[in-house]
């Protein structure tokens, strides 16, 4: 078992301390079975956490304080060695439960990535550098020669930052940029051709793209391994564990429709006022008055509609009459209703397209002449008002949603809007924008005796 | 593309009897296009372009490169045909010839010839799957209908064309110095904006996350209509990328060419604009207060626009504004003017397809040119050689024999000449370079490897 186990700090030894596993090979212990399970839960309680961190859009220093706080939760054990193989057992469980398909496994890259990404950030600086030789990056410090020559230029990038170049930060390396493609995204570091000048504090993000790349063709391998043998030869052990691990903590993904079975063209007018969360009544607003989305709102919209229970043909029907004023019905034949047969499945590969949770609608970055998103993080603060007023919010209301907003809970001021729209409570918390639907149907439904 | 034009219905032209006069009506239709494909399309080159120096002469060639690209064909009557490979030029050029594309798309290159990638679809592991891809980026002027008065939607002139002649020499200079990229391309796209294409071996082997993280790096201008603030540059100083881009070409456009010739602080209605850009409503009410007394008064010769500018600039870069937020004002407003506006999307993804050079525009006749990035403010997309143009120089010619490429003869002449000297032949010289190195290296490997 290649663990990188540091050697302890005592006050004689003065050698440092860590514990952060790289997860480089299944270990060669023995796991009773219940732990199997059991580790995989508290792991996943973990992953779950920091998942909703994320949708909430947490500063990274929340971020970094959760992790401690979930971590010490779910997986601390008073002796070290129990929690590394916990720590290390656990991992290796939910490889198995999420290696299966391409959706599982970028959530579980995702969301074990930031969980590395804040764990070894928490480490020393010595530890850092220990890990980052163990990882073997053949990354050279700049030379006091070049530093001086680009003095100026780090220090610009420091300032931009709100940071200042301090001499103890003098240590630089120099990388190609394709390796620390966040600090690029960021525009957080000095590159000068095709070479990124990373600060010690910057070098985590060397170390964790190694981990995502490393980890991310891990998935692969394991995905074809378990295809191939595992999960038939444990079909009576080990495989029903790892398939109720997976469809338990996920969620219904609302790509079948379910309880209200079809919704015809004409009902979604009336729908779309009393059903519709925000983010889709301002989509389907905006097709109504501009004849014409951009392909995000068409792929966020339409997969909405998929789910709430739109047939394929309804579907066709309505886009097209909608963009009529501005597309003859040819060019809609040979632009869009590809794409549109393409979301039910019926093209291509024939993948069934789910519709979008809200964690994914929030992660997206609409641009010019878009309206997808999630308003309540999109919008201007002014443009949100408007819109919760549009829907009927008291200004009681509208201000404790914008508390929300303001605190980046985006999915609670969603919650809240639903509540007050309502007139009942909602008590799981908005998560799916089909959820909305489907428990806005509800309460109509147990009003009226009928569907709205 | 938020408002689609209506099909000018221009395809009832009837080519020229040969013999009568050399004037060639406006047009674009397949009779055009044919005599295109026949003479003036450099079949030649492009082959040699995609096929980045694997010509089969250096025993280090992959002979299967080019033939494992994909191409697309737009039809007439809008058939769209995807997955398109060759295995030759000939092949190419007689499939361009046969087919008449109205438009011709270029994919990336995949780990197999696209013709088989059915045979590989099954087994689930991605063997089908793109292995190279330019980096590209496309620039659309009417993503800047809300800064430019002038034209909106599809129409260009002379005066708003500028704006894209800024976003070239911003993009170009920072591919070049900061990322360290030497073979880029540039091309008109033949009606309203502009492609980049970057072909250097690093850039085609940019995985998805690294292609995001530079369109991040470039992503600066963010938001739509629905959101308030499109730029904002916190920090005490700005990213020396940024810092570059405002005091070698932004500053200098905005408030030279763009202020005036769009009067941008002329009426109320658009300084209205400029100001809501200004967080500290005292400031701008103070201005308002000022620019609305002076309506008709005007103090100098100076254009009102340059005048009232100072004003803004004045007031905000004084000492005595301390409030954050009011920093980097100025900057903010000329970014918002002027910074490019980039389709993230093209960018972000390998399997994006987009136009080929040398294509012609359905809509306005004009061929897809190169433009040199170090003469773009010469660039006038009022004059580029349309088809029929170049059909009628081809008459014009007469039966010269002894011109070896019927180009010459033309005003394209001019285009493919740019095209071969300053971007195909440094390319292949550097293709060869590594396909050399990379040979040697591998047989250096194998002798090291036969040492017992």
């Amino acid at each position: 078992m290649e663990v990188f186990q540091s050697h302890r700090k005592s006050s004689s030894n003065n050698v440092i301390v860590s514990i952060l596993p790289f997860y480089r090979s299944a270990p060669p212990l023995e796991v009773r079975l219940e732990d199997f399970e059991f580790f995989a839960m508290d792991r996943l309680r973990v992953l779950k956490g920091i998942s909703d961190g994320l949708c909430r859009g947490k500063k990274p220093e929340e971020m970094e304080k959760l992790v401690v706080d979930l971590w010490k939760a779910n997986m601390r054990h008073p002796q070290a060695v129990e929690e590394v193989n916990k720590d290390i057992i656990s991992h290796f469980v939910l490889r198995l439960v999420y290696c299966r398909t391409e959706e599982l496994r970028k959530w579980f890259l995702s969301m074990e990535t930031t969980l590395f990404r804040h764990r070894f950030r928490l480490e020393s600086s010595e530890a850092q550098r220990a890990l980052m030789s163990e990882f073997k990056l053949p990354y050279k410090a700049v030379s006091n020669a070049e530093f001086e020559s680009v003095k100026d230029k780090l220090g610009q990038v420091a300032r931009s930052m709100g940071q200042n170049l301090a001499a103890a930060d003098a240590i630089f390396y120099k990388v190609p940029f394709e390796e620390v493609p966040d600090l690029v995204s960021g525009r957080r570091v000095f590159i000068h051709k095709g070479h990124a000048y990373v600060a010690m504090n910057q070098v985590v993000s060397l170390v964790v793209t190694q981990f995502r790349s490393y980890i991310s063709k891990a998935l692969i391998l394991t995905n074809r391994k378990w295809t191939s043998t595992i999960r038939e030869q444990e079909k009576d052990r080990l495989t029903p564990i790892v398939e109720a691990l997976c469809t338990s903590y996920l969620g219904p993904d609302y790509s079948q429709p379910q309880e209200f079975g079809e919704i015809s063209i004409k009902d979604i007018d009336q729908v779309a006022k009393t059903s519709f969360p925000l983010c889709m009544r301002h989509l389907f607003e905006k097709v109504k008055e501009d004849h014409h989305l951009k392909h995000g709102g068409r792929m966020q919209l339409g997969l909405f509609l998929k789910g709430v229970g739109l047939k394929l043909d309804d579907a066709l029907a309505f886009w097209k009459a909608e963009f009529a004023p501005k597309v003859s019905a040819e060019r809609f034949d040979k632009e869009y209703a590809y794409n549109i047969r393409h979301n039910y499945g019926r093209e291509g590969k024939r993948t069934d397209y789910t519709p979008y949770s809200c964690q994914k609608i929030i992660s997206v970055t609409p641009g010019i002449g878009d309206h997808h998103g999630c308003p309540y993080r999109h919008f201007s603060e002014e443009n949100l008002r408007a819109a919760l007023v549009r829907m009927g919010l008291s200004s009681r209301a509208v201000e404790d949603v914008m508390d929300k907003v303001h605190n980046r809970h985006y999915q609670l001021a969603c919650t809240l809007t639903f509540e007050a729209v309502h007139g009942s409570s909602c008590d799981a918390g908005i998560n799916h924008p089909n959820q909305y639907f489907i428990d806005s149907q509800r309460v109509l439904q147990s009003k009226n005796g009928s569907v709205a | 593309m938020t408002k689609e034009e209506a099909d000018n219905g221009r395809d009832d032209m009837v080519i020229d009897v040969p013999g009568q006069a050399n004037a060639v009506p406006d047009g674009f239709n397949a009779n055009y296009l044919r005599i295109y494909y026949g003479k003036l399309f450099p079949h030649a080159d492009m082959f040699k372009w995609m096929s980045y120096g694997n010509d089969g002469k250096h025993p280090g060639c992959d002979k299967s490169y080019f033939g494992r690209r994909e191409f697309s064909f737009t039809l007439e009557n809008d058939i769209y045909i995807r997955f398109q490979s060759f295995n030759s030029v000939t092949e190419l050029e007689n499939s361009i010839k046969e087919k008449c594309p109205f438009k011709i798309d270029i994919g990336p290159v995949y780990s197999v010839d696209p013709a088989k990638r059915h045979a590989y679809a099954q087994s689930g592991n991605n063997v089908f799957t793109p292995v190279e891809r330019e980096l590209v980026f496309d620039i659309d002027i009417s993503d800047y209908d809300d800064v430019r008065y002038c034209c909106t939607g599809a129409d260009v002139c002379l005066e708003c064309w500028p704006l894209m002649t800024i976003a070239i020499k911003v993009i170009d200079t920072s591919l070049r110095d900061d990322f360290g990229f030497n073979h880029i391309l540039w091309v008109y796209s033949g009606r309203r904006g502009v492609h980049c294409w970057v072909c250097d071996g690093k850039a085609r082997r940019l995985t998805n996350e690294q292609r995001a993280a530079i369109a991040d790096y470039f992503h600066v201008y963010k938001g739509n209509e629905n959101s308030q603030k499109k730029i904002s540059l916190p920090g005490l100083v700005l990213h020396p990328f940024l810092a570059r881009s405002y005091t070698e070409v932004l500053k200098g456009f905005f408030e030279a060419k763009l202020l005036p010739n769009q009067n941008l602080l002329a009426s109320e209605e658009r300084y209205e604009k400029i100001l809501e850009m200004i967080p500290d409503a005292s400031v701008a009410s103070e201005l308002r207060r000022r620019w609305q007394e002076n309506k008709r008064a005007s103090m100098s010769k100076d254009d009102i626009n340059i005048v009232r500018w100072e004003q803004l600039k004045s007031i905000l870069q004084s000492g005595k504004q301390k409030m954050q937020g009011l920093r980097r004002c100025v900057e903010e407003i000329v970014f918002s003017y002027t910074y490019p506006r980039l389709d993230m999307e093209v960018s972000r993804h390998m399997n994006h397809l987009l136009k080929a050079p040398f294509c012609v525009h359905p809509k306005t006749g004009r061929v897809c040119v190169p433009i040199d990035p170090n003469n773009c403010d010469e660039f006038d997309p009022t004059t580029v050689p349309t088809l029929s143009q170049l059909l009628e120089e081809l008459n014009r010619g007469g039966l010269r024999q002894d011109a070896e490429n019927e180009w010459d003869r033309t005003s394209l002449g001019e285009s493919v000449a740019f095209f071969r000297t300053s971007f195909l032949q440094p390319l292949l010289k550097s293709c060869k370079e590594e396909i050399e190195n990379s040979y040697n290296a591998k047989l250096q490997q194998s002798k090291n490897d036969l040492s017992w």
